[in-house]
């Protein structure tokens, strides 16, 4: 039956991530974005919310939490509220993590699995954006080719989070033509020859998450290394969740500008009143409110259809052009509600706007 | 749990609507709107014997809230009920079908919800009873006068109380369904009128004027750009006496309250104009993808979105507002059923809904070219028939002004 109310367990992940964002991620995200780096500690402390891939099965040492797109859309969000680099840092995890998860060997599993489960934040990303204005998903230019009893890769890999200090890449590539289903994850260790890891990359938002690109020259890896061996994975789905992970945290700091501006439009005054009191200003927060309801329904009812068994890739496709294009025009408006003021570094709105920027080219950074 | 999932008597009762539109509604559309001002006749009998034996009673118990049966024992907990879920839903398949027949139900509609939302118990018996029996009737609602629309608060039409009668004087325009109301059958108009006009929006009450009543005049018809199925009266009350207890509410003028009352009216009808908009939308997006469908063109969900044709964007453009729209509308009405107070999200779903289907709508006519813009097809009548709902129940820009109150926190005083 139709509801849109989360369960109570979801509301309490709600309310820690609420506590945390405000707590750990607010107060030191413009320092965070201004020294290219984040806070000291914030990974282990995100890590100990052992939230972000709490749907390990407990056969392997994990929480064993149902896996739900919903629950991660919920969670997502607040993360997206607290700060967006912190927010994808704090979830990077999974996306090595639930693929393995989901289409990984007994073998694979039993091997990687227990990185996730442990005290500490485990070093491992993957790699999935391509260094090109004509990047796309279905059509990727990294290829894996069988060579022996194992495969060679090569291609460029940028944005990939948290690259730096990863020990383990999971690199998505292209074994065939074009289209989702010709698309593998390999298992690619630091050392591995012919792989070189970029200095940080210098991008215009998410400043403190640690970005890198990896070159990938005739890597050779072991057949063992295909992630699902023979079977191999469905890409398609996991860029499904992916797109659940990036609209949510487009939502989240949506709802961050939104507040912001609320509150500032009611405080600044001109011609001898609130700027909130002009209609102006006023149907422009309107618009706002409006539309981030707008892109957080639809958000939920993709994650549904996946909560359903189901592929999603029309819903979710759908929902993050829009949580893309709304995340834009929301963090917009509130730089433009403050004026001036919204761009001076001083205030957090000219930040928002420059991560909301990043979402259309954010594709497979995160994933619930 | 957040679900998406309809309940069996919600899909089982679209089903049903969905056969009804295709095949009543469907294939006197293109009739009915070439011929402004005649009654569907088939439709209205169909839909009057079909409401009365209560077997589809979808748009007769809409935006009624939870739901608890009438032998029940009436100490029990109400459980959340659908019903503000189920009348969406079937306004929805109604709409698709076609929405000026849909606005030609003969259904208590407007004047039924406010004679349910603000009247006493006998009031509900004595003027709802009428819709379970005999011949046809309407309900309607006039607040819209030649001098004020969005500015309810500025109705000029009084109501003076003289011994047992309210005396009404005034002349109302937009009334939907007022002629099938008042001339066509044995139903009523519920009439917003001043009883103090110094005491300003706080004076406004809502009286019940039953067809019939000496003193109320059906003056015309509008002409209208769509929804030409649906009639739109112009009425006249001249020493219009009605009796004293058809007032809805307290007589007494409280300046606290007051006009809450009767605005409180648009939390349930507003989600059911979106619902309108959004079916007469879905039928020119099903439209437009089947004929992109029969030419080959295909939507390639998943590529680069740089890669789309500006065909294929506006069409996945399309299908998110509109289903933006939906589940915003679906939000309102289920807030409704688990007695939620939804003033917020009736607007903001009507807000949406509005402008989005009205857009979605010529964005249609265009994409299909010459084929489009023909009176051969429905999509120039659909496009025609979704802009009214942008601008009834509060047009987009009221709808905004409510949103932008209720975020900020501001009151009418503060934000005009």
């Amino acid at each position: 039956m139709y509801s849109f109310e989360p369960t109570e367990e979801q509301q309490s992940i709600i309310d820690t991530v609420r506590d945390f964002a405000k707590t750990e991620m607010r107060p030191k995200s413009m320092e965070a974005d201004e020294k290219d780096s984040l806070p000291e500690g914030f990974l282990q402390k995100s890590w100990d919310l052992g939230l972000a891939v709490a749907a390990i099965p407990e056969a392997y040492g994990g929480s064993g939490i149902e896996r739900s797109a919903i629950t991660g859309a919920l969670l997502a969000e607040e993360l997206g509220y607290g700060d967006v680099a912190m927010g994808i840092a704090t979830l990077v995890p999974a996306l090595v993590a639930y693929p393995i998860v989901d289409y990984g060997t007994e073998e694979q599993k039993k091997k990687y699995l227990p990185l996730f489960t442990g005290s500490a934040f485990p070093k491992a990303t993957a790699a999935l954006v391509e260094p090109s204005m004509d990047f796309d998903a279905t059509e990727l230019t990294t290829t894996a080719k069988k060579r022996g009893a194992g495969y060679v890769l090569s291609g460029k890999k940028c944005l990939v989070p948290l690259g730096s200090s990863a020990e383990l890449y999971l690199v998505f590539a292209r074994e065939g033509g074009s289209g989702f289903e010709n698309v593998q994850a390999f298992i690619v260790p630091r050392g591995a020859k012919g792989l070189s890891v970029s200095e940080k990359e210098k991008n215009m938002g998410v400043k403190a998450l640690d970005t890198v690109r990896l070159t990938l020259e005739d890597v050779e890896v072991p057949a063992d290394a295909r992630l699902g061996g023979e079977k191999g994975i469905d890409f398609e789905k996991i860029m499904s969740f992916s797109r659940i992970a990036l609209s949510a945290l487009a939502v989240g700091v949506s709802r961050a500008a939104l507040d912001h501006s609320v509150t500032y439009a009611k405080e600044r005054t001109a011609f001898g009143e609130a700027i909130g009191q002009r209609q102006a200003v006023a149907f422009m927060i309107a618009d706002m409110a409006l539309e981030i309801d707008a892109t957080r329904v639809l958000l939920w009812e993709a994650a549904w259809h996946l909560d359903k068994g189901e592929k999603g890739t029309q819903e979710t496709y759908l929902t993050k052009m829009y949580a893309d294009k709304i995340a834009l025009k929301v963090t917009d408006n509130a730089v433009q509600v403050m004026g001036g003021h919204g761009y001076i570094r001083e205030n957090p709105v000219e930040g928002w706007l420059r991560h909301a920027r990043g979402f259309a080219t954010f594709d497979g950074m995160a994933l619930v | 749990m957040i679900d998406f999932e309809h309940h069996p008597v919600v899909a089982q009762t679209a089903m049903m609507i969905n056969q009804m539109a295709a095949s009543m509604m469907r294939p006197v559309a293109r009739e009915m709107d070439e011929h402004e001002h005649e009654d569907p006749v088939a439709y209205i009998n169909f839909m009057y014997d079909v409401m009365k034996s209560g077997a589809g009673g979808a748009a007769a118990t809409q935006f009624t809230g939870g739901s608890r049966k009438k032998d029940q024992d009436p100490n029990a907990p109400k459980k959340p009920g659908f019903g503000n879920v189920l009348g969406a839903v079937s306004i929805e398949m109604m709409s698709w079908g076609d929405a000026g027949i849909y606005l030609a139900t003969p259904v208590a509609g407007l004047g039924g919800a406010a004679v349910a939302a603000a009247g006493t118990e006998e009031q509900k018996e004595r003027f709802l009873k009428r819709f379970n029996e005999g011949d046809p009737k309407w309900g309607a609602m006039a607040i819209t006068e030649p001098g004020c629309g969005s500015d309810s608060a500025a109705i000029t039409t009084t109501a003076r109380l003289d011994g047992d009668h309210w005396v009404l004087n005034g002349h109302k325009i937009f009334v939907t369904s007022g002629k099938r109301a008042i001339k066509d059958s044995n139903g009523f108009v519920v009439v917003w009128a001043t009883v103090d006009k110094s005491a300003g929006r706080a004076g406004i009450k809502s009286f019940v004027v039953e067809a019939g009543t000496p003193g109320m005049t059906l003056l015309g018809l509008e002409k209208k750009h769509g929804i030409r199925c649906s009639d739109t009266a112009q009425i006249v009350f001249e020493n219009c006496r009605v009796p004293k207890d058809n007032l809805l509410g307290s007589a007494e003028v409280d300046l606290n309250k007051g006009f809450k009352g009767v605005m409180a009216t648009f939390d349930a009808t507003r989600p059911a104009v979106a619902a309108s908009a959004i079916g007469i939308g879905r039928a020119a997006l099903e439209f437009v993808k089947e004929e992109l469908d029969k030419a080959g063109v295909k939507l390639r969900y998943g590529i680069n979105p740089h890669k789309l044709t500006a065909r294929e964007r506006d069409v996945m453009e399309m299908e998110a507002n509109l289903k933006a729209a939906w589940l915003l509308t679906l939000k309102a009405a289920w807030m409704s059923d688990n007695k939620k107070h939804n003033n917020l999200e009736a607007s903001i779903c009507k807000a949406k809904a509005g402008l989005a289907v009205t857009q979605l709508t010529q964005k249609a006519v265009e994409l299909m070219g010459p084929l489009g813009y023909s009176r051969d097809i429905l999509l120039e009548k659909w496009m025609r028939d979704a802009k009214i709902n942008d601008i009834f129940e509060g047009t987009q820009q009221i709808n905004m002004l409510i949103i932008a109150r209720r975020i900020l926190g501001y009151g009418r005083e503060q934000l005009k």
